[in-house]
């Protein structure tokens, strides 16, 4: 009973105060706190999130499942960051109280952390995001195909964004004159059309949908009738 | 779909394309990126309307004013994104403008140290941290972060990122809220950025600042719906960074061009990609067709 009730009356409390606050402006006060309450609860959220990592690479590796190794490495990766943020190991020292052990910042460059932030994480993550790109090219490849209408549209729209967005696109129609009856058969100003008046409009109904979504959403959690996110138990 | 193997002739050699292996695929990828960074191509750039609405608004700041920009990317998105950042603390700097850096990612603060030390220390050595930069670190909270910002600064934010009182800063000792900014910059590789400054940020005070943002291709279609009302600048990828780049060096030369050539230098790889991407898409359809079987069904 308690473990429902409580979390429901904080939630309607909450959702009323944000909605009452956006109205009344002796409310807002209330709303900052509530949004104060938020963001240490996203703080708190980092600690039960490196304790899922924690508790879910544990077992992947007790297990032995398949790719354990790696779930070992995350942990060995995880455990050294976190120490040597957390204990300030090897900070350089601040200059303005030289005598004070760990006054330094822990993040500078000649640290461990900043060492591994800039030479571990920062190219291993580049390198993930660059992957894509080989990715692309194959997709490209075997799945751009003009089967129908709907994809032969879609492969025009790609060769005008693709080469517009690039100097080719000034280089093919860049000669047009701005002013001139053949301005819009530059493919600048056709990718201009495209975003402004196809992309921007499906993204405006798509946005508008969501809204009206998150509203019915929030007003169901507000009012008690949507508990789904309570335990079963 | 006839066997390609039983198909002769330039037909043939099409239909059997469809079944490349895919690494030759993945080297001519590699190639198209390696050959024009190794030679260093360069092509012309034409400022867009969104790269010049972006200047524009960075120039319509009273001189001496407060700016905020909010670093809210990753490494993983730097290489699309920290050329704009680069742009834009260059021009901010160029006009005399305080600069208070931010992130609402947790790896936002780390790129932020990386510009102020790259480019705003190197270009303009009479930056001096309290009175012209603050840095004010990252903040978990999302867009929460953002609607307590729009009322009261320092409930956010009591100290720096160095753990000093915003009390004590010179720059930000009299700042209440949002307000105290002209202008909000959102480096956006995601959620949380450029969309959530708009929703809470500009419409807590529509009329206190302009936005502008400095967005990762993938996402631009999300804040399209806000440009140019609700925020007056766009820069869009790596092609936005370059046009920001040659508006920003034409009026303001740095002395390290290097600096502020990294989006024109991405531009090169780019360029021989996507046309590499456009002979796929081409090669692909063609042994599609070259595949099928001659006046039969599809």
């Amino acid at each position: 009973m308690m473990q429902r009730t409580i979390p429901i009356a904080i939630l309607c409390l909450s959702g009323a105060i944000m909605v009452a606050a956006y109205f009344i402006s002796s409310a807002q006060s209330w709303g900052e706190t509530v949004t104060t309450w938020f963001n240490i609860l996203a703080a708190v959220a980092f600690v039960l999130g490196a304790g899922n990592l924690i508790a879910m690479n544990l077992e992947k590796i007790s297990s032995q499942r398949a790719g354990w190794g790696y779930a070992a490495i995350t942990l060995v990766s995880f455990a050294f960051m976190l120490v040597v943020g957390l204990f300030k190991i090897g900070a350089v020292p601040n200059d303005k109280h030289p005598d004070i052990h760990f006054a330094g910042s822990y993040d500078s460059a000649a640290s461990p952390f900043g060492w591994m932030y800039d030479f571990v994480m920062s190219p291993l993550t580049a390198t993930m995001f660059a992957l894509l790109a080989f990715y692309v090219a194959s997709a490209a490849f075997r799945a751009f195909r003009a089967k129908n209408t709907e994809s032969i549209l879609l492969l025009g729209t790609a060769f005008i964004v693709l080469l517009a967005q690039t100097a080719a696109g000034m280089f093919l129609t860049g000669w047009i004159p701005e002013e001139s009856a053949f301005a819009f058969l530059r493919l600048d100003k056709i990718k201009a059309g495209i975003i402004e008046h196809v992309q921007t409009a499906g993204m405006r109904a798509i946005m508008i949908g969501i809204a009206l979504g998150i509203a019915a959403m929030s007003l169901r959690l507000i009012l008690g009738i949507d508990r789904s996110y309570l335990s079963k138990n | 779909m006839t066997n390609p193997q039983y198909i002769g002739g330039i037909r043939g050699f099409f239909a059997r394309l469809g079944g490349i292996d895919r690494r030759w695929i993945f080297l001519a990828m590699g190639l198209s990126i390696a050959i024009p960074i190794l030679l260093k191509l360069r092509f012309p750039e034409y400022p867009g309307p969104m790269a010049k609405a972006t200047f524009a608004a960075v120039e319509s700041v009273p001189e001496g004013s407060t700016v905020l920009l909010s670093f809210d990317y990753d490494p993983a998105s730097a290489a699309e994104l920290q050329p704009m950042a680069n742009a834009l603390v260059h021009h901010c700097a160029s006009r005399n403008l305080k600069i208070v850096f931010m992130a609402l990612w947790p790896l936002g603060k780390q790129q932020a140290d990386r510009t102020i030390e790259t480019v705003l220390k190197p270009l303009h050595p009479g930056y001096s941290e309290g009175t012209d930069y603050v840095q004010l670190g990252f903040q978990a909270g999302n867009e929460g972060v953002i609607k307590v910002m729009a009322t009261n600064l320092s409930k956010q934010f009591p100290n720096d990122a160095n753990g000093k009182p915003l009390g004590d800063i010179p720059l930000l000792k009299n700042a209440k809220d949002l307000g105290e900014f002209k202008l909000v910059a959102s480096i956006s590789a995601g959620y949380p950025g450029a969309k959530e400054w708009v929703q809470y940020g500009n419409g807590a005070m529509p009329d206190a600042f302009e936005v502008v943002s400095g967005s990762t291709g993938v996402q631009v279609g999300q804040l399209l719906p806000y440009y140019p009302k609700q925020m007056e600048g766009l820069l869009v990828a790596v092609k936005g960074a370059a046009e920001y780049e040659m508006l920003v060096e034409g009026k303001y030369p740095a002395a390290n061009p290097e600096l502020l050539g990294q989006g024109r230098v991405r531009m090169g790889p780019q360029l021989v990609a996507h046309l590499l991407m456009i002979a796929l898409i081409v090669l692909g359809n063609i042994a599609m067709i070259a595949g099928r079987p001659r006046g039969g069904a599809r």
